[in-house]
């Protein structure tokens, strides 16, 4: 806004082609972005077979729609996803909140070297260890169930880290003024610390579900059955090319599962961005 | 008065381990204890009903290396790491640019440029279907506007990488817009003014002021893109499994599907083994880049 004085003398003139291009080529970028999406929606509308030729006299219509919910538990998949997002999200809020305390208010001997092996596990991908991971999972007897899937992921090194800085941020007055009143370790982290660490919560929380939300080749691997299977194992297995299912349905069963997260982004939008950038700058 | 201080002391230190007991407890059972047990576990042969697995020392990793599916597959995420990263970053810090400009529809733009982030790789991978498709697919139909024949993007060699890689590149480049978002709007804006008085073009300003003051960023992000190149598979089990011939197969893919589809965990294990020395190397090199940064914060 500070330009616009300025360039006022300037205003005669037409807009400058370097902001003209801007404009389009922001345009342009954004349409080509947000196309695959448009196009999958579009294509979930038409009848079965006839989506790809891009023929716009075809009625619209939602038999896809009808034909997917039939044809596979989405309700249980969608139900399973919900479960285990939560159940994660859960166990790593209270794990990391303890961790990110211990690690920020705490002296205790290897403090320093334990941490750094805590962020050594940013890099060790719970992915990449999938083999062992699978044997550690069926020997505890969970195999196939929410638990089996969630557990790995409960103690993150990224929510330890980063409650720990928020929990660093506090100053260390507003604690002594609660423990003059009386508090309890516990009474502080609960009525000082988790208060003051609030958007940090929001933040993680919502990277958090988004990333559980859509992981796949761990659920793959450590589910076998419909009852436990989240969406996307779900989605996988449904759109697989050698199925012969066709593009329309396929569509249709993608839009399905993106759907409820995609409308939480829109109403969220800001929130949602915002989350993103507050986990990831530090 | 020192004895209570000291007991204090302990007591406190105490504290902190039971605090975070529950959290180490976890990840050694799921990060600390299975890198090593994957490494305990590719020093043994692929045992069979018959015969059981012996201890064979290296062998495993010298199958590795004889195996000419292992020179595909690791040139491959070469491939795939070397495109992404660098293409990924240049988009995401664009994107932000144009996102963070005075344009009209400004909050359309970005959210069309991050909405591919907050998607399932799976769900991903079945939008691009109906591009690839041949014939009938999105890209086909345009350029068989222009008389190009039919293409099948995803089942030949040539193409089935690349067709990989756009949807990766598609995906995680407005995750990394966020970050530069976020740097550019701690950017005092009276710097591209005084810039600007100083005679500098739109295009040195970028160069010599902005890209400097971006560069933390940019190598946070490139140690998420280069993480990335490993982690983001998913879209191989719609697109092309890996095929044809391997041509787009990558290594954790390749992971999985030695241990899951042929059984052959060893072989999968001292695989792992060397994606684990390839990211401990990344992770030395941040812990050094940090530990610079940090000195004047």
């Amino acid at each position: 806004m500070k330009t616009d004085t300025v360039t006022a003398n300037t205003t005669l003139k037409l807009p400058d082609l370097d902001k003209v291009l801007d404009v389009l080529g922001a345009w342009v970028l954004a349409i080509v972005w947000i196309s695959p999406l448009l196009f999958a929606a579009w294509a979930a509308l038409q009848p079965s077979g006839t989506a790809l030729g891009l023929d716009f006299s075809n009625p619209l219509t939602f038999e896809n729609f009808v034909y997917v919910w039939g044809a596979v538990p989405w309700g249980g998949y969608f139900t399973n996803t919900v479960v285990l997002v939560t159940l994660i999200l859960a166990g790593q809020l209270v794990l990391c909140t303890l961790a990110g305390f211990a690690f920020a208010r705490f002296e205790f001997k290897g403090r320093d070297t334990v941490f750094i092996l805590v962020l050594l596990q940013l890099f060790i991908l719970p992915e990449v260890l999938i083999v062992e991971n699978y044997a550690i999972v069926s020997k505890l007897g969970l195999f196939d169930t929410a638990l089996g899937i969630g557990l790995p992921y409960m103690a993150s090194a990224f929510g330890i880290f980063l409650l720990r800085q928020a929990f660093k941020s506090v100053p260390i007055e507003l604690e002594e003024a609660a423990r003059i009143e009386g508090c309890s370790w516990m009474g502080v982290l609960w009525k000082v610390y988790v208060p003051a660490a609030k958007p940090v919560y929001l933040a993680y929380a919502l990277v958090s579900i988004a990333t559980h939300w859509n992981n796949f080749l761990w659920p793959l691997i450590v589910t076998n059955s419909p009852e436990t299977r989240p969406l996307t194992v779900g989605l996988s297995l449904f759109g697989a090319p050698e199925t012969g299912v066709d593009i329309s349905v396929i569509s249709a069963a993608t839009i399905m599962t993106i759907a409820p997260l995609l409308m939480a982004f829109l109403i969220f939008q800001r929130q949602f961005i915002q989350a993103f950038l507050r986990a990831g700058i530090r | 008065m020192n004895e209570m201080a000291r007991l204090q002391k302990r007591r406190l230190a105490l504290y902190g381990w039971m605090l975070a007991a529950p959290a180490l407890a976890l990840m050694s059972l799921f990060a600390f204890y299975p890198a090593i047990a994957t490494f305990w576990h590719s020093l043994f042969s692929r045992g069979t009903s018959r015969r059981p697995s012996v201890f064979s020392g290296f062998e495993n990793y010298g199958d590795l290396f004889a195996d000419p599916t292992f020179w595909t597959v690791a040139t491959n995420n070469l491939i795939y790491a070397g495109v992404t990263i660098p293409v990924s970053i240049i988009f995401a810090l664009v994107m932000a640019l144009w996102a963070n400009a005075h344009i009209p529809a400004r909050s359309f733009v970005r959210s069309a440029y991050f909405t591919p982030t907050i998607l399932p790789m799976i769900a991903a991978a079945n939008l691009w279907l109906f591009f690839y498709t041949p014939d009938l697919g999105v890209i086909d139909q345009i350029t068989g506007f222009f008389g190009a024949s039919p293409t099948n993007w995803l089942g030949q060699p040539e193409t089935a990488l690349a067709s990989v890689i756009i949807v990766t590149i598609w995906k995680e480049a407005g995750f990394f817009m966020i970050f530069y978002l976020a740097a550019l709007q701690t950017i005092p804006p009276d710097l591209r003014e005084a810039a600007r008085i100083e005679g500098a073009g739109r295009w040195t300003y970028t160069r010599r002021v902005l890209l400097p003051l971006l560069m933390p960023t940019t190598i946070f992000v490139f140690v998420n893109a280069m993480i990335n190149s490993v982690k983001l598979i998913d879209h191989l089990f719609i697109l092309t499994k890996g095929g044809p011939n391997n041509a787009s197969k990558l290594i954790l893919y390749w992971i999985w599907e030695m241990a899951f589809a042929y059984f052959d965990s060893p072989h999968a294990a001292a695989m792992t083994i060397l994606v684990l020395l390839a990211l401990g190397l990344v992770a030395v090199a941040q812990f050094r880049l940090v530990e610079k940064r940090t000195h004047y914060r």
